[in-house]
């Protein structure tokens, strides 16, 4: 009995340690690149934006890793390539043809529209057929054999669509109307990055209140509460899942087309650390829950971008960009380690505890 | 009237548009006209049109078998049904192409994709030639299932294993031009190759040799064990718990003249297969034994790749210059250490949380070993270069011929196989198993979940790390990119295919997902694609694997497992950080 305890401290102070390194490591730096600033106050509001924008994508992507996870307790691999696929497709079907007829600058709205159309339906139909083959037999397996074949899921479709439209990274044109920039209260942003945060903020609201106000978003909270009563209730399971799969597909597709807009070019491989980086970022606002989900993708898109100058640089670490991806992933790990509900996941583990 | 009809239309031809779509699929992504280019018969099959009816003659063949014995009417009907829908959507991939320029949007929809599938004809004699043979074959295979068990086993293996070596008759017969010209002089290996093959494709006598060569042994074997022998060459090592040395004996002159057999080539491919063995067999105690979904395994192979590359470097980033035998414990240690590190944090998560941990721990070490930060000590993307292959001193021998090196993995796999094997009855090894069953009735038990866990981290990346050290020095130069995601994802389908927790089944997992696509380079081109098949199959039909481990493939047909549990989300089963 002693020796268990004995154990348990030495683990204990182990991830004590770790925790005040890391607070250390991040304040240090903080101190050392405040002290001799590098960066005008233009340039961190800058570093904001782009975090802003960047974390608005993760936050639309996040939304289906928690709506699925909300439901089946499950962690879709494969989403990533949901958010790939649509704008792919899309990408080929529609944006290269009509930007060299010429029409994508002719009719831009009409254009994006059918751009964003067609991703979001080819991103929902790619996730009903996934659900169907790959998840939906396996509902009653042990925990892991899910997981794996949603790996699984995830490497054939990047692998399917690198087959079908070739390897070579797609050039996404950018429409006329939306290049340069605006002014909004003397800060000057960039088109695009704009559409990315309104586009962001208008696909949360009508979320919201679909899962909050319509009948299916209710069957969709009954389902993710209890799969047994919300069935006694008379609601279709199985077909609730399929919309819940559905719902998070569709604004996936919406964050692919934000995100060739932002970035002008689309790729097989493209889905894949975004949709790492989001579900990094449903965990860190507690998987499970819709709004935390939102600030989890703001919060990393941020630390993200404002993280390199603020503390690597400090530290005196060269090209610290190249260190962005480590920031989120240490992220990742460190929320797992030392708070796993998330920021907003209280409710929720009190609920399952 | 046993034989009532079963044939039911709107089921078959489901089937059959279901491998009519699977084919349009793979035709499309550009495998067929890959795999065309190697034929296996000469003049008459190539791995193109294997591939263009195996998916309309596999479900044939399943349905029917699924069906009524002895109704002729029927399996006919059936095998013409399948065949017929299996046709349309290659026929509309055929007829679009006449329409529209397809390759502007699908990359490899090429104009010579579609000669294969209209037989170079045109398109309408194409389709009508495409649709009849899919009608052929449908029926063919649909008979072939009618055929009793007994004559229909041997058919199929001496078809099977004729088109296998079809496959590799590339190899093979420049491996039997060296071998018999070695031993014959070069004139009788020459003209005894060939003989059996013409321009890189077998025959078509010896096809037939060898289908009726292995159709007769199968028969053979079957009387055999019917008469009671035994008759599978086995050479098992324990009989009644007492080592038997002759066969043991045996086993060491095949595996020690095995490179001589194999040649420079295929020493090369047996290499990379050992290395990923080795990784199998590490992986296989964290995830197979102990449970714990590991993602970031290749983090501990970067590890031990890297340190045996800083020790023994001569370039510039090598500053000890040791030699690759001392640095090989150093690495293995410096990988165990890593396990150990990374296994601390996440001692008190479960699951699938625990999966994309360790997946992160390996993104990071991966970016890490890429970014400049650490560039003056590992070469940021540069890697590290001028690593010594091993050098044996009393023969004054630098390994650097793959024949030679095969015994360096050969050895470590052994080790490594040594080691899993007494582990998996030993007191830890059944500690690791309760664990995998259930954390909490294993520690209820008296087991030390803490020190269990560590130890399976530790020992996986242990052999995981010797991997990586001689992976460094086979390949004399490392690059970040070398240890991507990819590694532990392939390491992973390869233990899942072979069997979670099965020795043997990680050696023929790796066979199979690395040996293949190494051998073959249409395979490789589409080994990743294939890996993500392979894993949600396996999942979904065999989630024991081929060579299961006879405790694991009980534990998974025991009926059905209780529906989920909502109470063990992980969120509850982790618990809070702190300790106290």
């Amino acid at each position: 009995m002693a020796k268990r305890f004995q154990d348990i401290d030495v683990i204990g102070v182990f991830l004590w340690l770790f925790r005040a390194v890391i607070i250390v490591i991040i304040a240090w730096g903080t101190i050392a690149a405040l002290l001799d600033n590098p960066y005008s106050s233009i340039d961190w509001i800058n570093f904001f934006v782009i975090g802003i924008t960047q974390g608005s994508m993760y936050a639309l992507i996040a939304i289906g890793y928690t709506l699925v996870y909300g439901v089946l307790f499950m962690i879709n691999f494969a989403h990533g390539e949901f958010f790939m696929s649509g704008i792919m497709t899309a990408t080929v079907f529609l944006i290269i043809p009509f930007s060299e007829s010429g029409f994508l600058n002719e009719h831009p709205i009409i254009s994006l529209t059918l751009v964003g159309i067609t991703a979001v339906v080819v991103s929902v139909v790619i996730a009903i057929f996934t659900e169907r083959i790959a998840y939906k037999p396996l509902r009653k397996a042990p925990r892991l054999v899910p997981l794996i074949t949603a790996i699984g899921a995830s490497f054939f479709l990047q692998n399917l669509f690198r087959g079908f439209f070739g390897s070579a990274v797609k050039p996404f044109p950018l429409v006329d109307i939306l290049k340069g920039s605006v002014s909004i209260v003397g800060i000057e942003i960039l088109k695009t990055r704009l559409i990315v945060i309104v586009v962001t903020i208008i696909m949360l609201i009508g979320l919201n209140f679909f899962i909050m106000r319509t009948k299916t978003g209710k069957a969709i909270r009954a389902v993710a509460e209890d799969k047994d009563i919300a069935a006694l209730m008379g609601i279709d399971v199985d077909r609730t899942i399929t919309i819940t799969f559905a719902t998070g597909a569709a604004m996936a597709g919406i964050a692919g087309l934000l995100f060739a807009l932002v970035f002008q070019q689309v790729h097989f491989f493209m889905g894949f650390i975004p949709g790492i980086k989001a579900f990094t970022a449903a965990v860190l606002g507690g998987i499970g829950s819709i709004p935390g989900a939102a600030i989890g993708g703001f919060f990393l898109g941020m630390v993200e971008s404002v993280g390199p100058p603020l503390f690597l640089e400090g530290l005196g670490i060269p090209s610290s960009v190249q260190l962005k991806d480590v920031i989120a992933f240490t992220m990742l790990v460190l929320v797992l380690i030392f708070r796993p509900q998330g920021i907003l996941g209280e409710r929720l583990s009190e609920k399952k505890a | 009237m046993i034989n009532q009809m079963q044939y039911n239309f709107r089921e078959t031809a489901k089937k059959g548009l279901l491998a009519g779509v699977i084919t349009l699929i793979i035709s499309v992504i550009g495998m067929v006209e890959l795999f065309a280019e190697r034929s296996l018969v000469a003049d008459l099959l190539t791995m193109g049109q294997v591939l263009i009816f195996a998916a309309a003659a596999i479900f044939s063949f399943l349905y029917s078998d699924s069906l009524n014995r002895g109704n002729v009417r029927e399996w006919i009907l059936t095998g013409f049904t399948i065949g017929a829908f299996s046709a349309p959507p290659l026929l509309i991939l055929i007829w679009l192409t006449q329409v529209v320029n397809l390759r502007q949007f699908f990359a490899n929809v090429s104009p010579a994709l579609i000669e294969l599938l209209t037989f170079h004809q045109e398109p309408l004699t194409g389709s009508l030639l495409l649709t009849a043979a899919f009608i052929v074959i449908g029926i063919v295979a649909a008979g072939v299932s009618q055929i009793p068990e007994k004559t229909r086993r041997p058919i199929l293996t001496g078809f099977l294993g004729a088109l296998a070596i079809g496959l590799f008759s590339e190899i093979i017969s420049l491996r039997l031009k060296a071998l018999i010209g070695d031993l014959f002089g070069r004139q009788v290996g020459d003209s005894f190759s060939n003989f059996l093959f013409e321009s890189r494709a077998l025959r078509i006598l010896p096809a037939a040799v060898i289908f009726a060569l292995i159709a007769w042994l199968t028969i053979r074997r079957r009387k055999m064990q019917e008469e009671g022998h035994e008759s599978r060459i086995s050479f098992p090592l324990l009989v009644d718990g007492r080592l038997q040395w002759r066969n043991l004996l045996i086993i060491v002159i095949a595996m020690s003249v095995l490179p001589i057999l194999l040649g420079s080539y295929l020493s090369e491919v047996v290499n990379v297969v050992g290395i990923f063995v080795l990784m199998g067999l590490g992986l296989n105690i964290v995830v197979g034994f102990a449970g714990l979904l590991d993602l970031g395994y290749v983090a501990f192979f970067a590890v031990g790749a890297y340190t045996m590359a800083i020790l023994t470097s001569e370039g510039a980033l090598g500053v000890f210059g040791i030699s690759f035998w001392a640095a090989l414990p150093i690495a293995v240690a410096m990988s165990t250490l890593a396990g150990i590190i990374l296994g601390m944090p996440v001692l008190r998560m479960r699951g699938d949380y625990l999966a994309i941990v360790t997946l992160g721990f390996g993104e990071i070490i991966r970016l890490l070993a890429l970014s400049d930060m650490l560039r003056p000590f590992i070469g940021g993307a540069l890697g590290v270069l001028r690593i010594p292959k091993p050098y044996i001193g009393p023969l004054d021998l630098y390994l650097v011929k793959p024949e030679h090196l095969y015994f360096v993995v050969l050895l470590g796999v052994l080790l490594a196989a040594f080691v899993s094997w007494r582990l998996r009855d030993s007191r830890l090894g059944r500690q690791w198993m309760a664990m995998r069953e259930d954390e909490d009735v294993a520690e209820a038990m008296g087991i030390n979940l803490v020190k269990t866990k560590l130890l399976a981290f530790a020992v996986g990346a242990a052999f995981s790390g010797l991997a990586g050290a001689i992976f460094a020095s086979k390949l004399t130069s490392i690059f970040p990119h070398s240890f991507n995601l990819l590694i532990s994802i392939n390491v992973l389908s390869l233990i899942i295919v072979g069997g979670i927790g099965s020795l043997p089944g990680v050696i023929v997992g790796a066979f199979i997902l690395v040996g293949l696509p190494e051998m073959l380079r249409e395979f490789a081109e589409f080994r990743q694609l294939m890996y993500g098949a392979l894993l949600v199959v396996m999942m979904l039909a065999r989630p024991e694997g081929f060579l299961p481990s006879s405790i694991h493939k009980r534990e998974l047909h025991v009926g059905d497992e209780p529906p989920i549990d909502l109470d063990s989300t992980p969120i509850s089963a982790a618990p809070e950080g702190g300790a106290r």
